[in-house]
């Protein structure tokens, strides 16, 4: 059996995986954003994505885990299928950012690193994401909403619960 | 999508192409891009090397270093490739510009690149996002991908026998990654630890080849560089400081946003004027200058202050990434000393043990300070602290979580002895924070 045919990914993601590692004049330059984009599509690193990237790049496991690790956006457990992120970083804090920050976690009732019990939201305080001047500012998965106030919040939350429930009947 | 703003003073050199649909190559040709790469080939490697130090442009990362002189500081003969890498791991807070740049006008990036690539003698370049970024690197890798359809990119560009091929990277979230060497680290696939210099990158750098690194507003600046003549572009700064810089003005402020500004613009006019003032009339209480790791400045030290950083450096705080982050009389400086040290102890990659330890500490020091736990003693020990990390670390992270401290320690020790005697911090809107570490 090939390489392809074993993959936990699905085709198109793992036809990108095949150019990915030719990209670069090193094979294992395609580490880091491989356990990203693997992340996108599954969820978080597993076992099975570990063992999977590890035997792509050629490395081991511990190897490939050494580096995960190290990267605050790679994750070894399931986040919500959208996960809120909050900056509070300086910018972001003085212009109001823990106050949206306790609005998300009265409306989704979890905190820093939670998910919701149905699985569609989880929530994170994290650090700059370079829209300071466009404070307070969050991300929702990798799509920026700025200029925020606790106001804006059961809006945001409406928005994505509407986009799950439409993909579910879908 | 992020707000655009203007202003009369400002002047629009590496902006000029925002809001204009640049992100598309033949808007950006329109606009006359690709014209610089053209000129350089004809003119070749010294000549714009040449220009690029009459130009004066200084490294927009945050040292300053002259990019004309790094690049002529890459050995001409190498038996290993020689490589471009472009710094796009905007992640210092304060600092929005290169977000802006990657959305309106991803093709100066590319060209600034290419340009790069012919003065050093480099067949390959990096362009390096962080991960947060990944519309911008959609957009990116779209431009990347046009450039090479048209054949800007590629065995031959523009019909001659140079060769350039460009390769997009994603980062996954690390603030260490901007430091030139971790950034080296985490594009070989590994764990992004600083390495020891020297060698420096422009002998020894990625996958052991020499290496030119660039911030992305650096390399964004090189086609206008071009295109103006260097002495057009040095006469718009200051004295060794050329050209204008994207000054991203947040917190207090009335009209937050990216301003482009010449070198040397005043910072109290950049603040009352530019930015509109200090939100809802209140006073100003002090200034970050360039981003979170540059010592706070005071209203008196910034009324006559040029931002170049030649100046800046003179005040006793540093240019940095151009992030100004104001605040006003109603902010509890610990308070923004203890975000500011979470950040770096967050941040610290663990490897240099004054930073672990140091970050570490100062961050349980002052978290008990600001829950009014805090004894006399504590304010000199953070003093202490962030002194024995300065200058012993591999990478300047250490230096730019103890600088910022310092500095607020030293200016402010009155309101670091206010919080005293477990007196409540005065300006706590929800109460003093919970005392979880001590």
């Amino acid at each position: 059996m090939t390489a392809e045919t074993m993959s936990i990914f699905s085709p198109k993601v793992s036809a990108r995986f095949d150019a990915l590692v030719e990209k670069y004049p090193v094979r294992r330059s395609a580490l880091v954003p491989m356990l990203l984009y693997a992340q996108d599509e599954i969820g978080y690193l597993s076992d099975a994505v570990i063992a999977e990237v590890a035997r792509r790049i050629g490395i081991t496991e511990l190897d490939v885990r050494n580096v995960a690790t190290y990267y605050s956006m790679l994750r070894f457990k399931p986040a919500g299928k959208y996960n809120v992120q909050v900056c509070t970083n300086i910018s972001c804090m003085l212009r109001g950012a823990y106050d949206v920050f306790e609005k998300f976690q009265d409306e989704l009732r979890v905190g820093h690193k939670g998910v919701t019990p149905d699985g569609v939201f989880s929530l994170e305080e994290v650090e700059c994401i370079g829209a300071c001047c466009w404070a307070p500012a969050i991300q929702v998965n990798y799509d920026f909403h700025d200029d925020l106030t606790p106001d804006s919040v059961p809006g945001i939350l409406a928005q994505y619960r509407q986009k799950s429930e439409g993909q579910k009947n879908a | 999508m992020p707000r655009l703003v203007s202003h009369p003073d400002e002047v629009k050199v590496v902006s000029k192409r925002f809001g204009q649909g640049a992100a598309d190559i033949e808007k950006y040709i329109e606009l006359g891009g690709y014209e610089a790469i053209r000129k350089c080939l004809a003119q070749g490697p010294e000549w714009l090397i040449e220009e690029m130090k009459a130009s004066n442009l200084r490294g927009r990362g945050g040292a300053g270093f002259p990019t004309g002189m790094k690049w002529s500081f890459v050995p001409k003969q190498s038996a290993k490739p020689k490589y471009v890498l472009i710094n796009g791991d905007e992640s210092e807070p304060g600092t929005c510009k290169d977000h802006l740049i990657f959305l309106h006008d991803p093709h100066s990036v590319i060209e600034g690149t290419i340009i790069a690539g012919l003065a050093i003698g480099s067949k390959m370049g990096f362009i390096y996002l962080r991960g947060e970024y990944r519309y911008l690197l959609e957009i990116m890798e779209k431009a990347v991908a046009d450039a090479y359809a048209k054949g800007f990119l590629g065995k031959n560009i523009f019909g001659t026998d140079t060769e350039f091929q460009i390769i997009t990277q994603s980062g996954a979230g690390a603030y260490e990654v901007g430091e030139e060497s971790a950034l080296m680290e985490s594009l070989e696939g590994k764990r992004g630890v600083p390495r020891i210099k020297p060698p420096f990158p422009a002998v020894v750098g990625l996958y052991g080849g020499p290496t030119v690194i660039n911030n992305a507003e650096t390399i964004a600046t090189v086609p206008h560089v071009i295109n103006m003549g260097g002495a057009a572009f040095a006469a718009v700064g200051s004295p060794r400081n050329g050209g204008t810089r994207l000054f991203g003005i947040s917190g207090h402020v009335e009209r937050p946003g990216v301003y482009e500004l010449p070198m040397g613009y005043n910072l109290k006019k950049m603040i009352y004027e530019v930015a509109g003032g200090v939100r809802g009339g209140r006073n100003l209480k002090a200034v970050v200058p360039g981003g979170s790791s540059t010592p706070v400045l005071l209203p008196e030290e910034i009324e006559t202050l040029g931002m170049d950083f030649d100046q800046v450096g003179k005040a006793g705080s540093m240019l940095g990434s151009g992030g100004v982050v104001v605040i006003d009389d109603q902010t509890c400086i610990v308070e923004f000393a203890l975000r500011t040290i979470s950040f770096y102890q967050h941040e610290s990659c663990g490897w240099c043990i004054p930073c672990r330890e140091g970050t570490d500490w100062l961050k349980k020091s002052l978290t008990r300070f600001h829950a009014g736990f805090g004894t006399a003693k504590d304010i000199d020990n953070i003093r202490y602290l962030a002194e024995n990390m300065m200058g012993r670390t591999f990478c300047p992270l250490g230096d730019a979580a103890a600088m910022p401290t310092l500095g607020f320690v030293k200016k402010f020790r009155k309101e670091f002895e206010d919080h005293l005697d477990g007196k409540p911090c005065p300006f706590a809107k929800h109460g003093a924070p919970e005392l979880t570490v001590v």
